[in-house]
């Protein structure tokens, strides 16, 4: 981006100012071109943010919300047992997927940027692996399931195979059905920003590293990967984000037997208890955004695009 | 060329059995659809018929799929061209390097991480609060954009930071107004990428669930119909449904692949005609 930049800059101060005024001040028509945008996220981003916090200093009935000033909502939410149990859970659900997206992740990526050799066949094999990501979750979900049921593909073939007597009961609805659930839907975040990085390393980088003597692990360990940060870094960003955020596949996976902070969010709209609701989602943003916070000190996004 | 190191082999098998993982209970739920009248949702299969596909179009089996089809497909639309114009406006305001534009691209990241309950949430609480009416079209089309535009804006990033500006300066030294510049240089070259930003409006709005959740009003998208019917069918004319909605977005993806091949064709067709005279 810098360099980009570099170039592009000097242009602006060197061409002599021209008559048309504001239109032509780069931060007028900068701001006049980015309107939209800025209208978008101010309207569907930051109020209705701005909104939750509000609300979730308000009070509740059965039947509607009261506006108010009580702290209620988060006493109840930081005094209650369960909450810690479900953030708790919540992060074991974001590492877990977050460790195999980025174990599968990274080989895929490695695979098809340093094993594949003709472009047409890279980007072929790349699509193979992003297309998934333009059909729906919902329905990818559900397709799990003649899999991993009671009777399904999965407990038939070991069953058929002598490897076990009876079905195993926690191929679905459990945690490992959410966990196999998120690495399926999430391992592409983790594949597109490591191959995009993968791609920029200067392939004599490798040569150099041979003829040095390193070995394939060596030159994995010592190049590869300190080059492939930012790439892994972005990844981990979208997973965690996305496990962290998720309710959907923790209720349709577990069978509404597991809970995460998303699901009690869901499950106190569910019961019209939108003030506790919006408790429980401001604490979960600051999570998730003091967890991004901590992730964007090693990867400079916007360069690595 | 060289000999494959044994790593290759080991390797290939890995993404084989990735590119199966992934794909192989699409492929599951696509052969089950054709499960014979008296089957069930997993296998054996009790012959093969297109009884349940039949039950697609008959309204009372499934409730109101076709409505909600199609009130996802016209939001996918919307949703697509204001992604494209909108981001391809941004792109080219950040180029600028203006005053709070990294503020702006903080908030725009912020929108893509923010777990999509929050918006659905908050935009929710919004119209309420006001009392406008929820509907698909209006609150349900905002809080999509709140996702796409963040990937269309990425994208516009990785363009430009490739895009030659000679270009511009070429067009401009030549007499061409900044308008013109845009419309005439700058968007040509883009194009073939405006595609790509195309198909992430398109299709991420289509299977857009946990945002629209509060935010479609009375009348459902396909997601949303999809997922009601999972709590209450049991018989395989969800696999058929899933099975369509998939062929569909096949469809879609490879209509967009093949406009970026096509127009890549021509351009290597017309670049070839340079210096040739005509």
């Amino acid at each position: 981006m810098t360099d980009t930049l570099a170039q592009a800059a000097p242009q602006a101060p060197a061409t002599p100012p021209r008559k048309g005024g504001a239109l032509k001040n780069r931060h007028v028509l900068g701001w006049l071109q980015a309107a939209p945008l800025t209208f978008v996220l101010i309207a569907f981003l930051v109020a209705p943010i701005v909104m939750i916090v509000i609300v979730s200093f308000w009070q509740a009935t059965e039947f509607s919300i009261i506006p108010a000033f009580s702290l209620e909502n988060y006493e109840f939410l930081f005094g209650s047992p369960v909450t810690y149990r479900v953030f708790l859970a919540t992060f074991k659900y974001a590492l877990i997927t977050w460790a195999l997206t980025l174990v599968i992740g990274f080989t895929v990526a490695y695979y098809l940027a340093f094993h594949i050799r003709s472009q047409s066949i890279q980007i072929a094999l790349f699509l193979v692996c992003t297309i998934p990501f333009w059909t729906s979750n919902i329905i990818r979900m559900i397709s799990w399931i003649p899999f991993l049921g009671r009777n399904g593909i999965a407990n038939q073939t070991l069953i058929s195979w002598g490897v076990i007597d009876e079905p195993l009961e926690w191929l679905l609805y459990s945690d490992f059905s959410v966990i196999l659930a998120f690495v399926h839907l999430y391992t592409l975040f983790m594949v597109v920003p490591i191959f995009n990085t993968m791609m920029r390393i200067d392939k004599s980088l490798l040569e150099a590293a041979r003829d040095g003597g390193a070995n394939g692990y060596q030159t994995l360990v010592n190049v590869v990967i300190p080059l492939t940060k930012p790439g892994i870094m972005i990844g981990t960003i979208f997973v965690v984000t996305l496990v962290m955020g998720d309710f959907i596949t923790v209720r349709f996976m577990s069978g509404s037997q597991r809970a995460n902070v998303g699901r009690l969010i869901s499950n106190d709209i569910g019961l019209l208890q939108y003030p506790s609701a919006a408790a429980t989602a401001v604490v979960l943003l600051c999570t998730v955004l003091i967890v991004i916070g901590i992730l964007l000190r090693f990867v400079n996004i916007r360069k690595e695009l | 060329m060289e000999r494959r190191p044994r790593s290759f082999y080991i390797l290939t098998v890995f993404f084989a059995l990735f590119v199966l993982f992934l794909y192989g209970p699409t492929l599951t739920i696509g052969i089950l659809s054709f499960q014979g009248e008296g089957g069930g949702l997993t296998f054996p299969m009790r012959g093969v018929s297109l009884h349940w596909f039949r039950d697609l179009f008959q309204e009372q089996a499934v409730g109101d799929i076709w409505g909600a089809f199609r009130r996802s497909f016209a939001l996918g639309l919307m949703v697509m061209v204001t992604t494209v114009v909108v981001s391809v406006m941004a792109g080219l305001a950040f180029r600028k390097r203006f005053a709070g534009s990294g503020l702006l691209f903080y908030l725009a990241i912020t929108s893509l991480v923010i777990p999509s309950i929050l918006v659905s949430l908050g935009v929710g609480l919004i119209f309420t609060q006001l009392g406008l009416k929820i509907h698909w079209a209006t609150s349900g089309f905002g809080s999509q954009l709140t996702w796409t535009l963040p990937f269309g804006l990425l994208i516009m990033f990785a363009v430009f930071n490739r895009f030659d500006a000679s270009y511009e300066e070429a067009a401009r030294d030549q007499g061409a107004t900044a308008w013109q510049t845009i419309a005439q240089v700058v968007l040509p070259i883009i194009a073939p990428s405006l595609i790509g930003v195309a198909l992430f409006g398109f299709t991420l709005s289509y299977d857009e669930f946990a945002r629209t959740l509060l935010t479609a009003g009375s009348y459902n998208t396909l997601p949303l119909e999809v997922f009601g019917m999972t709590t209450n069918v049991t018989t395989p004319v969800i696999y058929a449904l899933g099975t369509l909605t998939t062929l569909f977005s096949f469809v879609i993806i490879g209509v967009f692949l093949f406009a970026v091949w096509v127009m890549g064709k021509r351009r290597a067709r017309a670049g070839s005609d340079a210096g040739k005279g005509v």
